[in-house]
């Protein structure tokens, strides 16, 4: 086989999530009447950075063949915490996005040392450091509020153009109305792949991730640093989950430590990562696939905005029952990994692992 | 001859020797700032009882998936379901009509993990998401009778010679559950699946059979809970299972359960949501913020497992 098909082979799980993306947001943007338009990006796009961010952190702790329970409450620590400390002089709005940025991989390194030199099981200890966090957050932030640096705020959830507006730069004119369309959250995203996850997956203590998921006593055996690799992804979801939070206060303008919606948060991350082809067993993945099943979650709740309310399908767009569907839609996604158990021939391949 | 505290659980005994501690704490503070030592009273600690056997069904009902090595995360809105359907039938057959609400969603639960065998943690949390769908939709068209019958309000807040009915209620499903674990095949087959799965199939056991079972058994504990709050607080409302799912999974890891499966006692759980609901309630007679109880609750859970719930260092 030539290097192309392998690499299709290998990657079909991120081809089928990207499929799923694009026939559920094809039909969004055909349905709507602003469909395939730049400001229609913008707010898809804004709505959805957060989700991809806790479904980017839960990728790496899930590639080990953990979880990381405590995603959604990192989230909003850095929330709570942002609503602090952005805000201000250019100075310190800068130095407060690095201490955002840096508490929450510290958030994510505290996590991964309980697991890996403490001996915990994954699932049980970011349960429990899930409630600290969200202590600290409450502690932060009592009550819903506080500022962000709203310029910032602007630059970062808009369009490319609206960097340029928001602090006076001479704005190209052939720029403007090409890649100035371009949704900044789109940007951001991109960059966070290209500069944290690319390099780190090609990285020795990366390609021990996936190795240490796919089974840990030969990745042990084979003089990989186990434990290394474990703490870095832990770290990196701390990070990710952080950048998810920072991203939250500059939307909303302010900290909110909201508890039903940090576990929301954590749960739908588990779903999206599911969706986007990285298997709960551990070993087989990637963020990249996370970021599209976090898309296609999203892009499912959009489409229940645009059916016509008196058309045939009428009753999709019924608010009472849009719970239900895409309680439904998750559970038959889900459920659709199971097609393998009916090409198995032998009953006791069920039970590999 | 071992003395009879060295034959008890190690987190039996770490965790009943931190529920004495909370108390003495918590006496402590009230003792200084109160001149009262309300903790200590009978009449305390039975109330204290009765919060916990809410979660000590639901965790009773828990640790029996855990021990297989699964997690049921459907559990906030089972309870809430069961509490709503009962309550909305009324009458005689309401708490009927809950079980059975809880047993479909039992079924349903078994029947995805065992046969189309997707990971329960994912499936259930699917199942939690459309059962919560429904809810909204029963609630939300026309106004459903949330009133608790009762029999049900007899069962959560009443009184049998001085004791809780709840306890009563709590000790019976206990028993069973004990009964079920160390007596019958069942059990032995709940701990052998929980160690090696592929075992236990090849030697003979249904394995689909108990998964199933299991869950059903968790979702039927669930639902009785959820009749019992509703009954406890009069009625049944959404949302009132949300709070019940990480402190059930919380009491029974630090009974002592492997969250892996094949290892656990149903003593160290019940001990578990006892710690948990008094820690809860010390925590909150002290007035401290919501912040430090979560920070404490946390901290608390990682330092008992720090303590006993180690895995053996393995060079493998």
């Amino acid at each position: 086989m030539s290097n192309f098909r392998i690499w299709m082979v290998s990657n079909w799980r991120l081809f089928l999530a990207i499929g799923i993306f694009c026939v559920i947001y094809g039909t969004y943007s055909f349905m709507h009447p602003a469909g395939g338009s730049s400001r229609l990006f913008v707010q898809n796009s804004n709505e959805s950075f957060v989700l991809i961010s806790v479904a980017m952190a839960q990728t790496l702790p899930v590639l080990t063949g953990g979880l990381d329970l405590s995603v959604g409450s990192v989230m909003t620590m850095i929330n709570a915490l942002a609503s602090n400390v952005v805000n201000g002089s250019p100075t310190e709005v800068f130095l407060g996005i690095i201490l955002c940025l840096c508490s929450a991989a510290l958030a994510g390194f505290i996590n991964g040392c309980i697991i890996v030199y403490g001996r915990l099981q994954p699932i049980i200890v970011t349960l429990a450091t899930g409630a600290v966090f969200m202590g600290i957050a409450l502690f932060l932030r009592p009550t819903p509020g506080g500022e962000v640096d709203g310029g910032l705020s602007f630059a970062a959830t808009f369009d490319l153009n609206e960097i340029f507006f928001t602090y006076g730069w001479p704005l190209p004119e052939w720029f403007e109305n090409s890649l100035g369309l371009i949704p900044t959250p789109v940007v951001l995203i991109v960059i966070v792949v290209l500069v944290i996850w690319v390099p780190f997956r090609n990285s020795v203590t990366g390609r021990g991730c996936y190795a240490v998921g796919s089974a840990e006593g030969a990745a042990y055996m084979s003089g990989l640093n186990v434990d290394r690799s474990r703490l870095a992804a832990y770290t990196l979801a701390g990070l990710f989950a952080g950048i998810g939070g920072l991203y939250l206060a500059l939307q909303t303008g302010s900290g909110n430590a909201d508890i039903p919606q940090a576990g929301a948060y954590t749960l739908n991350s588990i779903a999206a990562v599911v969706i986007g082809g990285t298997s709960l067993y551990g070993g087989i993945g990637g963020v990249v696939g996370s970021i599209f099943g976090a898309m296609s979650l999203r892009a499912i709740s959009f489409n229940f905005r645009v059916f016509d309310a008196d058309g045939p399908m009428g009753f999709i767009s019924d608010p009472l029952l849009q719970p239900l569907f895409e309680g439904s839609i998750l559970l038959i996604a889900v459920s659709a990994g199971a097609a393998r158990v009916f090409s198995i021939k032998n009953r006791l391949n069920l039970f590999g692992s | 001859m071992k003395s009879w505290i060295e034959n008890i659980d190690k987190p039996i005994k770490y965790a009943l020797g931190f529920i004495v501690l909370v108390l003495i704490v918590g006496n402590i503070y009230t003792l200084i700032n109160l001149g009262t030592m309300p903790f200590f009273s009978p009449n305390y600690l039975l109330q204290q009882l009765q919060v916990a056997s809410f979660l000590g069904l639901i965790a009773t009902g828990m640790m029996v998936v855990i021990l297989l090595g699964h997690i049921d995360l459907s559990v906030p809105w089972t309870l809430t379901c069961a509490a709503m359907t009962a309550t909305a039938v009324g009458g005689d057959g309401a708490m009927l009509a809950g079980l059975t609400a809880g047993l479909i969603i039992g079924l349903i639960n078994g029947i995805g993990v065992a046969f189309l065998r997707v990971p329960s943690m994912i499936f259930t949390l699917g199942v939690n998401t459309v059962v919560q769908g429904l809810m909204i939709v029963h609630t939300g068209g026309y106004a459903p009778q949330t009133a608790s019958t009762p029999i049900m309000n007899f069962l959560a807040t009443g009184y049998i010679v001085g004791i809780p009915t709840a306890l009563f209620v709590w000790a019976a499903i206990g028993g069973l559950i004990i009964f079920m674990l160390n007596r019958t095949p069942m059990g032995r087959y709940l701990y052998a699946m929980g160690n090696r799965e592929v075992a236990a199939y090849l030697s003979g056991v249904n394995t689909r059979l108990i998964l199933i079972a299991a869950f059903v058994i968790c979702s039927l504990c669930a639902a009785m809970a959820g009749i019992l709050l509703a009954g406890y607080s009069a009625k049944a409302y959404q949302g009132m299972g949300d709070l019940y799912l990480l402190p059930a999974i919380a009491a029974v890891v630090i009974g002592g359960t492997n969250i892996l499966g094949g290892k656990g006692t149903l003593a160290g759980t019940v001990v578990g949501a006892i710690l948990i609901v008094l820690l809860q309630s010390v925590l909150s007679v002290m007035q401290m913020p919501e912040a430090g109880r979560q920070v404490i609750y946390g901290s608390v859970i990682i330092g008992m497992l720090l303590v006993y719930g180690r895995a053996e260092k393995k060079e493998s």
